[in-house]
């Protein structure tokens, strides 16, 4: 129940701001330049778990290993959604408690959320990081590659419902730690020793 | 298959038997003083095992086995970033602060380390229980702890949310502090055989 708790409570979370700008003025609201600077939330999302936004606000989960980051954006409605998937199938599996860890479950989920918030699936693009190989073996050719898989089945599930991929940061062996932001859909990448990209 | 509190005292004291022997083998191998805390056996989910070990953005270096046998399961060693480096420099014969990176060589060696804990852990809990236990070839990753491990229990097949682990942690202070997290991931279900061996009644 954890997932849905905390999803819940980003959901509400996120309209305080329509009603901070119609109902006038809400304790620690700043203002510069005569206008109404909206409160900028930053929603975090744990491993196996999903959020759905609007802009301003942004999405962002911490160290993506194997895990992949499911970023879709409606540019129309600026509706955003993050899934941190970590496995690629669930139908292996008897209890899938938690949807969003598994790529099949995860999308759909995702996309489905983001449409009662007004997006359209037609609209949707998507942007993905992670699927690192994290581990390595001795002699190198004894590797461990979930990663891979993860992708993969994150692109088939969104290839079922037409979802075009507009950029990516996957593979590779580091970590990623990301942010997606529903003002511009841009998607910024931080990494352990490596400076931060966006895509 | 569901374990009971007694059944996870059982676990406790063979990862106490376990910690020990290894413990034994790394003070050996380091010519140092090693100090074992008292393992914990329990289930946890694996947010909460990640801020336990120090949190989502520590960078650490983490060795990881499959154990294969009559019980399986996986060993995760886990290095804060720092106490890994001091750990090659004892070993490498280095002055302390040499090491600032893992290269090849540092690699070998922290999973060498993770191979001879790992085989005299298990040597202790097989011969209590007369089961065979097969440690795989070591696993390096080096990276944030968020990172490495989720990764680890997705490449091994862990679904569930609520994980049963024995964590023990390892610490060396004799020269320059060297902490390190023990964490054996038993497979549930294999478990009932060494139960049994043990002479408890399911």
């Amino acid at each position: 129940m954890a997932w849905f708790a905390s999803t819940f409570g980003n959901m509400t979370a996120r309209h305080s701001v329509p009603l901070g700008r119609n109902g006038g003025r809400e304790p620690g609201m700043t203002f510069s330049n005569n206008t109404v600077s909206k409160h900028v939330q930053e929603i975090h999302i744990g491993i196996a778990e999903y959020s759905v936004t609007k802009a301003p606000h942004r999405l962002t989960t911490l160290g993506l290993g194997s895990c992949v980051g499911v970023c879709l954006f409606d540019r129309i409605t600026t509706v955003a959604g993050l899934a941190h998937i970590m496995l690629p199938d669930s139908t292996s599996f008897k209890t899938a408690v938690k949807p969003a860890k598994f790529a099949d479950l995860g999308v759909p989920l995702l996309v489905r959320e983001m449409e009662r918030l007004g997006a359209k699936a037609s609209r949707m693009e998507a942007k993905l990081a992670g699927g690192a190989q994290m581990f390595i073996g001795n002699d190198k050719s004894s590797v461990l590659n979930i990663g891979q898989r993860n992708i993969d089945a994150v692109k088939e599930s969104l290839r079922k419902f037409s979802i075009r991929i507009t950029s990516e940061d996957v593979g590779g062996s580091v970590g990623r730690t990301i942010t997606f932001d529903s003002g511009n859909g841009q998607l910024s990448i931080r990494s352990l020793g490596q400076g931060t990209k966006v895509i | 298959m569901t374990i009971s509190s007694q059944e996870l005292d059982v676990l406790q004291e063979i990862g106490n038997i376990g910690a020990g022997n290894a413990a034994t083998a790394l003070a050996n191998l380091l010519q140092a003083k090693i100090d074992i805390s008292v393992p914990r056996a329990q289930f946890m989910v694996l947010d909460e095992t990640i801020r336990c070990v120090g949190g989502v953005e520590k960078p650490v270096v983490c060795v990881s086995l499959r154990v294969e046998g009559e019980v399986e399961a996986t060993v995760l060693f886990i290095f804060p970033e720092r106490d890994a480096f001091r750990l090659i420099d004892m070993l490498t014969g280095m002055e302390p602060g040499f090491t600032t990176g893992i290269d090849e060589m540092g690699r070998s060696v922290v999973m060498e380390i993770g191979n001879i804990l790992t085989g005299s852990f298990l040597g202790a809990i097989s011969e209590m229980t007369g089961m065979r236990l097969v440690p795989s070839v070591p696993y390096l990753a080096y990276d944030m702890l968020g990172a490495v491990l989720p990764t680890a229990l997705a490449e091994f097949g862990y679904e569930d949310d609520q994980i049963l682990m024995i964590q023990t942690t390892f610490s060396q202070s004799s020269s320059d502090q060297i902490d390190s997290q023990f964490i054996l991931l038993p497979d549930v279900v294999s478990l009932k055989q060494l139960f049994i061996n043990l002479g408890m009644v399911r």
